[in-house]
């Protein structure tokens, strides 16, 4: 390839309310088929953190650049343009329910389509052929015609991930995606999006409250703070002492 | 919140019953300031039994043949102004709630125009509206079709505008992260999740639509109204009684009609 | 050999014929009920040129006849507290006998359909008939929406008792309490606040109403509305509205107010 996908978080900073910074100072790199979990109690940014990366939340200060494009200082339809190099994975699935499975998958390719082709669903044929093939390398084939709500919660985060992928994304932002899932499910989920991103070097990063899961899946982790980094290596040099950091007490690791 | 050693228990705080004291006292005292004003001649009331039952023997028997000449013509014609007159309304109403609906358009000067608009609607009474659209586009149905969509805007639109504002965020965010362009946003994230509501609040108006243009031809906007109008000026009031009952007829099967579609669509 | 993949399932999207149907139906429907009515685009392009002429002439809105304005306000709302009043008053009663889980069927039916009668009819066909029956002024306006009032509290009510729980009116029949008794102390309790809601959205409604009831003559502004209508006093018919809608919007400010009250 050419360009290797890349996403560069530089020096961000969010303020909800002035000289209260949410998150402080943050700067990180992922590129390439690079999985990175992001850890941290709740309420410390994650989530804020991962919106800031597609200005859905605008940041107060610094840049994140996706493939050396800087998202912060666009607006408009440029930033419009941007965001679909970003995939998003969302913990309630963010799926509009009452629309069909195959057409929740093709609503990743909204940004390309004019809106006059999406009404009338005249979507073009590349692209309905590549979702017909991702809903069979994810097991959905047999339900692209049925309604969103009337899957289980692993099906529905499984289009929401292809969705994700339909727009070709540069990076892939998962936002706690396992969380409204049972264990069993979460497991797939996680081996789905690592696989993903593997297979079609997307570099990967992924809000997550689980630590066993994010050791068991990622190839590096980010421990979040009071809006700080305190870590960031690789999973298996996360040791307890970097956990209590991070979370604080330590009666819970017992 | 209270000691152990205070045991009295109240349903409500000391100021929430003092408002509802004060609301009970405001009303109190401006029912009985009414009461002692208005224009009333208590006689017309003690005589009002009498004319009622002079009135019914009027009414009595009803002219029924004159239902297949003289009405059934202006009844569809009613009908016809309450549907499309309900077409215009949502026609008008959806861009005006898209512009109220406070979290679609964030601009508080247009929210609160579309708020006027609605309001302003919804106050004018139908037969306001009639007489208006009558001074304007001559007597006839044109003037009843357009008061109709007027008057119905203001409800249309606000119950539109409060579905808009209660739909699930989460697939517009989503949708808006893909890089949609607005239209896109709108069509694929607002539209899917009001459809039901958007049925459900044309059914609700057109009900009350058909009441509402048996009426408005009392002031010339066309319809059943106009044939009544007549009716009461000549004093036929065994023909204004076929006319209720008929205006009464056809309401009643609205309502089923629209129950039962309800029911089949929710 | 992607082709290949989308040709094996079929078309991606299921039509929905019936979703287009009825488009399709609604859409010429328009076109055949314009043409019925004989709304035709001419019409309403001359139309909006009367409609200028009209809106011309409603300024400068003229307000040298306030006294006359407020006087006719004062009435409109006189008439709409009597009437909500009331109208509150014996909905009570008629929602009450109307409720399929407290009375017998045929105390019910009764009082069904005179709370569908009430409702059926537009107010101002009550209007015209209390005029006749008891001659022009406040009287029949007041009249009026009491049944108005009726119509709809009745129904609410009596839905909203249907809705009760039966468990409390159980426990105090079992207790032997008398039947005015369970009334007070099992259903009314429940279903209080509600009432008061629809109260509140009545007083709304018949404030509107008891602005157009004059038109026939049943007092309140209206009267003086149509009068300046056919004078073509214009620009009095403006300050009207105005003064109409402004009323309105107080109102529904108030009795959002209310609602906070007693929420």
């Amino acid at each position: 390839m050419a360009s290797t996908r890349s996403i560069r978080v530089e020096n961000l900073v969010k303020e909800y309310t002035a000289g209260k910074p949410v998150l402080n100072d943050i700067s990180f790199t992922v590129s390439g088929k690079a999985s990175v979990a992001i850890i941290g109690p709740s309420g410390t940014g994650k989530s804020t953190l991962i919106r800031c990366v597609n200005k859905l939340i605008p940041p107060t200060a610094g840049n994140v650049y996706v493939s050396d494009e800087n998202i912060t200082e666009l607006s408009g339809k440029a930033l419009r343009q941007a965001r679909r190099k970003i995939g998003m994975v969302f913990q309630e699935f963010n799926l509009v329910e009452r629309l069909s499975v195959m057409e929740n998958v093709l609503s990743g390719r909204l940004g390309y389509v004019s809106p006059w082709r999406a009404w009338l669903r005249k979507y073009p044929q590349q692209d309905i052929d590549r979702a017909f093939e991702l809903l069979e390398s994810i097991g959905l084939i047999d339900f692209f015609r049925q309604r969103a709500d009337s899957l289980s919660g692993g099906q529905r985060q499984r289009v929401g991930i292809a969705r994700a992928i339909m727009q070709e994304p540069h990076v892939l932002l998962a936002d706690e995606p396992t969380s409204s899932l049972d264990p069993k499910t979460s497991v797939e989920i996680m081996e789905l999006l690592v696989a993903l991103s593997e297979e079609r070097g997307i570099p990967l990063i992924i809000n997550i409250h689980d630590v066993e899961l994010a050791k068991r899946f990622t190839s590096r982790v980010i421990g979040l703070s009071k809006g700080g980094i305190v870590y960031d290596g690789s999973p298996s040099a996360l040791t307890n002492e970097h956990l209590k950091e991070i979370y604080g007490g330590e009666d819970w690791l017992q | 919140m209270s000691s152990a050693s205070n045991h009295t228990w109240n349903r409500f705080t000391l100021a929430q019953r003092l408002a509802r004291f004060t609301v009970f006292l405001g009303f109190a005292v401006a029912l009985s300031a009414s009461l002692r004003t208005v224009e009333v001649i208590p006689e017309f009331l003690y005589d009002a039994p009498t004319q009622v039952i002079d009135l019914l023997g009027r009414m009595w028997p009803l002219d029924l043949s004159y239902y297949p000449g003289g009405i059934h013509d202006a009844m569809v014609e009613t009908l016809h102004i309450a549907t499309l007159g309900t077409l215009l309304a949502i026609v008008l109403a959806v861009p005006v709630g898209i512009m109220g609906a406070n979290n679609i358009v964030r601009l508080p000067l247009l929210n609160w125009l579309a708020k006027l608009i609605l309001v302003s609607s919804r106050s004018v009474n139908s037969l306001v509206w009639a007489l208006l659209f009558v001074a304007i586009f001559g007597p006839g149905p044109l003037a009843g079709t357009v008061c109709i969509g007027f008057r119905s805007v203001g409800f249309v639109g606000k119950l539109f505008a409060e579905a808009l504002e209660e739909v699930n965020p989460g697939p517009v965010e989503a949708l808006t992260a893909a890089g949609a362009p607005w239209p896109s946003v709108f069509l694929k994230g607002y539209w899917p999740q009001v459809v039901p509501a958007f049925w459900a609040i044309f059914l609700f108006r057109w009900d009350i639509n058909v009441r509402e243009s048996a009426v408005i031809g009392l002031v010339g906007a066309g319809g059943v109204g106009m044939v009544l109008d007549t009716a009461l000026n000549l004093f036929y009031w065994d023909r204004v009684s076929v006319i209720l009952l008929s205006i009464f007829t056809v309401v009643v099967l609205a309502e089923l009609l629209v129950t039962k579609i309800r029911k089949h669509i929710i | 050999m992607s082709a290949a993949v989308s040709q094996k399932y079929g078309p991606p999207f299921k039509t929905n014929w019936w979703v287009r149907a009825g488009w399709t139906l609604a859409f010429l429907y328009a076109l055949y009920a314009a043409n019925y009515l004989d709304v035709s685009w001419v019409r309403f392009i001359q139309g909006l040129g009367n409609g200028g002429q009209f809106l011309s002439e409603m300024v400068p809105i003229d307000f040298s006849r306030w006294k006359l304005l407020v006087e006719n306000l004062i009435e409109t709302i006189e008439i709409a507290i009597i009437a909500s009043a009331f109208g509150v008053f014996f909905s009570l009663p008629i929602g009450l006998l109307a409720a399929r889980n407290l009375m017998p069927s045929w105390v019910t039916w009764v009082f069904r359909t005179f709370i569908a009668l009430c409702r059926s009819f537009h107010p101002v066909i009550f209007a015209i008939l209390f005029v006749k029956a008891v001659g022009f002024g406040p009287l029949a306006g007041i009249l009026t929406l009491i049944f108005a009032s009726i119509g709809f509290i009745g129904k609410l009510f009596a839905e909203a008792i249907e809705e009760i729980s039966l468990k409390p009116i159980e426990a105090l029949r079992a207790s032997g309490a008398p039947f005015i008794s369970v009334i007070l102390y099992g259903v009314l309790p429940q279903v209080l606040n509600r009432f008061i809601g629809f109260s509140s959205y009545q007083f709304d409604a018949n404030l509107r109403n008891s602005t157009m009831v004059g038109i026939v003559g049943a007092g309140g502004i209206g009267g003086t509305l149509f009068a300046a209508f056919q004078r073509f006093d214009y620009d009095f018919l403006a300050t009207i509205l105005i003064s109409i809608i402004a009323l309105v919007m107080v109102s529904e400010f108030i009795s959002v107010q209310i609602k906070k009250v007693f929420q």
